[in-house]
């Protein structure tokens, strides 16, 4: 592509692009980044290679896009103009698809979406609950452009903010807009990201950095791979605009290595827009000079804190250290830095296109605009969902998540990842935002929101995730290395049936001291999910410690598995797959477990049909 | 040890100090793990200390000094994956390869490894081996995933 060297230019080509679309061809979307685990790839292949057969190239284009949000029901496809939604494609639907839909205009009924309680299919990918309840405005253009081509995005009005920003704003407007707009970072901690920005631009020096954090360490969030996947673009366009306001001249993305899609599409975007000189030196004209580096992680969560990570990029095992001095006087390589998350890069696009008050006037007091959340666990519909801060749990959980799997029944949320904590039954009115939830004893954190039911055992989540701070733990400070240990100890007793009453208070101290005494947030937090689950799910503790009981079948000391005589129909499945003949029985009867053989590696659970297995 | 490629990386990052963990994860994907005559040969050439560089090795959970396996099994350890029986899963590998988390079969055939989040938290469990993803996975599904692999172990 050629070289934009102007804004001017840059209107030029948006109004080419437009020139050259074709208004009456069809469009089919698919996901080909968060599906490609469901096998996508063959689904896009098959519609390539049946739409060539046909003859059909110019009449349908099809459309590689990012993430649709709407993972359960992968892989997913919208054909456009009509919005047509159709979900778990297989290759071998697709000839259907090009027969019926493109060519002949009708809808295959058999693939819409189906509304679990009335039955009914819902054609339109804008009728679906799950997508009619969000507010998609930073995830609006994942899913429906393809990210590996620059054009795709500067169609839907990509760039258009960088030339605003630099054709009729200061450095300092561009900050103080941030300011005015409220914008929390959504990596985790919620600190005010203008505020971040003002502080380095003030900051002494001629040499300074931008740094976007896509190392999203949380286990159970996906958004922030879904934008980097999905719509690159946006988060190089928010980069420039911070580069312009804080007067840094390079940047840097991490991105975790368990991300290669994220990469992939990062450095195709990172190209185009060199090429098209919207990186490099002299962008659009202005005398901008900037480029991005990409670093890839290599599987440290700690490397998530913002010092680790900038250690990380110098080359370093990327330990904390403390602060002062903050990374906006003294960061990266020394010099004075500013690090967001890559969701607060997303939003910086929307603020300086629309303004401050737009965005102000989204959200509640506290919580401005909106937030992508990874919706998972036992919950019906899961995928990632934009929703407005302030919308309650029971919105994202019921009425866009679609209620608990199998009709059990709700036991928590689990939000901010690690560093979070166990929401209740009794807090499900409570409205999404940074204040509340740290109230409610969790935190924002990067968004995702794991939901349990009662199969899930809360003693278990707390031990789960000491466990897994335990390994990241970098070691460098006592109380989180130390603190950590002890704690994981102390829980995995309860969950293995040694646990003692006094144990309560050892737990509350040290995740008390460990608040207080650690170097970073890893540390810091590392208490939360202990705290949160005493405080709201003390008598599961109790069961454990007094009883020896674990009621969710999760701790494998706490608990056997039977066989329910009434609903057992004898089909022998479980005594055939147990890999330790602890089943026994004849045929048409109902089995019996041998507990004393038994090595409760849930298979026969897991495969029983008449769900007759029980954990008692 | 392929001296002439590690060279060509090492170039190609223009011997940056900086770039080391750069360097490594390009010089482990050569073989897929990163032999000690190579981290040496690293530090000889960029006039590193090699305790810096044995420190980033150890540090980082992607860095491997011991080869690994034909098919590395990557068993996600993530929240929605636990809770949807991620550690039975991780017994019913152990106990099926005989091996440990970190362990390389006998054959050389498997590497299990787990990991801490693939980010496909829709499809939990997951269990990925080599590219190839596999969702809602039960203890009783991992059987015929292993041999999906170990059939084509003469290929």
């Amino acid at each position: 592509m050629e070289r934009i060297t102007s804004i001017a230019d840059l209107e030029d080509l948006r109004n080419s692009i437009f020139a050259k679309r074709d208004p009456a061809m069809i469009s089919i979307r698919l996901c080909n980044t968060g599906c490609r685990a469901r096998k996508s790839v063959k689904v896009f292949e098959s519609l390539e290679q049946e739409i060539r057969e046909q003859g059909l190239e110019r009449k349908v284009a099809v459309k590689r896009t990012g993430c649709q949000g709407f993972c359960e029901m992968g892989p997913v496809m919208v054909v456009e103009p009509e919005n047509i939604f159709y979900c778990r494609v297989k290759p071998k639907d697709v000839a259907e698809i090009v027969a019926e839909t493109v060519q002949a205009g009708n809808v295959v009924e058999r693939l819409l979406w189906k509304d679990p309680d009335s039955g009914e299919p819902v054609v339109h990918e804008r009728d679906i609950p799950y997508y009619k309840k969000q507010q998609k405005n930073i995830s609006n253009s994942t899913g429906r452009i393809d990210p590996t081509e620059i054009e795709e995005y500067i169609a839907v009005g990509g760039y258009s903010a960088l030339s605003k920003v630099l054709s009729t704003m200061q450095p300092a407007e561009v900050v103080d807009t941030v300011v005015a707009s409220g914008l929390r970072g959504r990596g985790g901690g919620g600190f005010p990201t203008g505020l971040k920005w003002r502080l380095c631009a003030a900051a002494p020096g001629d040499v300074k950095y931008i740094i976007a954090n896509g190392d999203e360490g949380d286990p159970g969030a996906f958004m922030d791979r879904s934008l980097m996947e999905g719509d690159p673009h946006s988060i190089i366009e928010g980069m420039i605009i911070g580069a312009y306001a804080i007067g840094a001249g390079q940047g840097f993305i991490y991105v975790r290595e368990e991300y290669p899609i994220a990469i992939e599409h990062l450095s195709i975007a990172i190209r185009q827009a060199e090429e098209c000189g919207l990186l490099g030196n002299n962008i659009l004209g202005t005398g901008l000079n900037f480029s991005i580096n990409i670093n890839k992680g290599a599987g440290a969560f700690v490397c998530g804190e913002e010092t680790a990570l900038m250690i990380s990029i110098e080359g370093r095992s990327g330990t904390p250290r403390s602060r002062p001095p903050y990374p906006a006087i003294e960061g990266l390589f020394g010099k004075p830095s500013v690090l967001n998350n890559v969701e607060s890069f997303g939003n910086i696009t929307q603020i300086l296109l629309n303004g401050a008050d737009w965005y102000a006037g989204i959200g509640t007091v506290g919580s401005k605009g909106t937030k992508i959340f990874s919706l998972v666990g036992k919950v019906n519909n899961t995928g990632l969902v934009e929703v407005e801060m302030g919308t309650t749990l029971r919105e994202i959980i019921f009425d866009i998540g679609g209620g608990i799997r199998n009709n059990r029944n709700f036991k928590a949320v689990q939000t901010g990842g690690p560093s979070g904590g166990c929401i209740p039954i009794s807090k499900i009115d409570m409205p999404v935002d940074y204040d509340s939830l740290r109230e409610a004893g969790a935190i924002m954190g990067s968004g995702g929101m794991i939901v349990m039911d009662e199969t899930s055992c809360m003693v278990d989540v707390a031990r789960y995730f000491l466990n897994f701070l335990l390994f990241e733990s970098c070691g460098k400070c006592v109380p989180c290395r130390e603190g950590m240990q002890q704690m994981h100890e102390i829980l995995t007793n309860i969950c293995e049936g040694r646990g003692e009453e006094s144990d309560f208070d050892l737990l509350t101290e040290l995740a008390n001291f460990m608040t207080t005494s650690s170097l970073c947030g890893l540390g810091g937090t590392a208490g939360n999910p202990a705290l949160s689950t005493i405080r709201y799910f003390r008598h599961e503790y109790e069961d454990h410690i007094h009883e020896k009981k674990c009621r969710a079948g999760v701790c494998k000391n706490l608990f056997t598995y039977a066989i329910d005589e009434e609903l057992c129909n004898g089909c022998t499945l479980c005594a055939v797959k147990c890999p330790e003949e602890a089943v026994s029985g004849i045929k048409k009867e109902p089995h019996t477990i041998d507990t004393e053989k038994c090595i409760k590696c849930g298979i026969c659970f897991s495969s029983c049909k008449q769900k007759a297995v029980v954990a008692v | 040890m392929d001296c002439d490629r590690i060279d060509s990386i090492l170039e190609s990052y223009g011997y940056d100090h900086s770039a080391i963990i750069s360097i490594m994860q390009d010089v482990q994907g050569i073989e897929n793990y990163i032999p000690e005559e190579a981290l040496r040969y690293i530090s000889e050439k960029m006039e590193l200390n090699l305790a810096r560089i044995f420190d980033i090795a150890t540090f980082y959970k992607a860095f491997s000094l011991e080869p690994r396996g034909r098919h590395t099994i990557k068993l996600c350890c993530g929240t929605a994956c636990h809770l949807g029986g991620a550690a039975q899963n991780l017994d019913q590998l152990k106990r099926t390869l005989r091996i440990e988390e970190g362990g390389t079969t006998e054959d050389r055939l498997f590497s299990l490894e787990t990991v801490n989040c693939l980010g496909t938290c829709a499809l939990a469990p997951v269990v990925v081996v080599e590219e190839d993803y596999y969702d809602s996975v039960k203890p009783g599904s991992l059987g015929k995933i292993l041999s999906t692999y170990s059939s084509d172990s003469e290929d």
